[in-house]
């Protein structure tokens, strides 16, 4: 779904692999340094861009966080910190209401 | 006791913008007569709707922030819930959150002037400096090596 591959001898947990997978980095990746098993460091989006006030309004905020099938994306995939992903679910939930952001995908 | 409140709702549309023009006056004027301020108006135009209301694809959405009371709100939640003009709406209390939201801020701003000053520089961030621009900087690096190689 996600474009996840594995590299034969992955042993620990390919928990931290959902964001390599962005094709055209990992294309690059594979030509100049050889590097199996390279994972992003997951950080929280809100905490690294200081964004304080995660809003209903703000749509184009959230729409990252509300993959295909419309579902709030999880802590373990997208690194969202505790306390931010408390204010993300609130605030894609006011969002739906509004209709600004789909319940689920048709 | 004035509280801060944000109130949006869409208009079904089908409504003229004379239609939507009235609704703000009548929300207006319950808020004149119940005593609160209407602090500032948006109307973001017509929309798409992520989803079917009714038979309704798009829909013209308007903000409008209140100062007043709860009665005051509940007053227009019950008002707005008669109009079938009106396909959706909500209200959100914001000056709890608001408050919380510039308590970080003072107070990341005031941690960061106190390291800034133990380190001997201003206390404000000059023009041109700082290192670390975008979140994406790792990718970057990479681009400017190899151009440094191709050279």
């Amino acid at each position: 779904m996600n474009g996840r591959r594995s590299f034969g001898s992955s042993s620990s947990g390919g928990g931290g692999r959902g964001k390599t997978g962005h094709g055209a980095q990992a294309g690059k990746d594979g030509q100049q340094q050889r590097r199996p098993m390279f994972r992003r460091r997951k950080v929280c989006k809100f905490c690294a861009d200081k964004i304080d006030d995660i809003n209903y309004k703000d749509v184009k905020l959230l729409l990252p966080f509300v993959p295909e099938r419309a579902k709030i994306l999880p802590r373990r995939i997208s690194g969202t910190c505790a306390k931010h992903q408390r204010k993300l679910r609130t605030a894609i939930m006011r969002a739906r209401v509004l209709a600004l952001i789909p319940y689920t995908a048709e | 006791m004035n509280r801060k409140y944000e109130l949006v709702y869409v208009v079904s549309p089908d409504a003229s913008d004379d239609q939507v023009a009235e609704l703000h006056t009548q929300v207006e004027a319950i808020v004149q007569r119940m005593g609160g301020t209407l602090e500032k108006t948006e109307n973001w135009g017509r929309r798409k709707l992520a989803y079917e209301i009714g038979r309704h694809k798009e829909g013209t959405y308007v903000l409008e922030v209140v100062l007043g009371s709860g009665e005051l709100m509940k007053e227009i939640d019950r008002r707005l819930k008669v109009f079938d003009l009106v396909i959706r709406h909500l209200t959100v209390r914001m000056d709890e959150e608001l408050e919380v939201v510039e308590s970080i801020r003072t107070r990341r701003s005031e941690a960061s002037r106190r390291r800034r000053v133990a380190r001997g520089l201003p206390p404000d961030r000059q023009p041109g400096e700082g290192q670390r621009g975008e979140p994406d900087d790792d990718r970057d690096d990479r681009y400017d090596m190899g151009l440094e190689e191709g050279r």
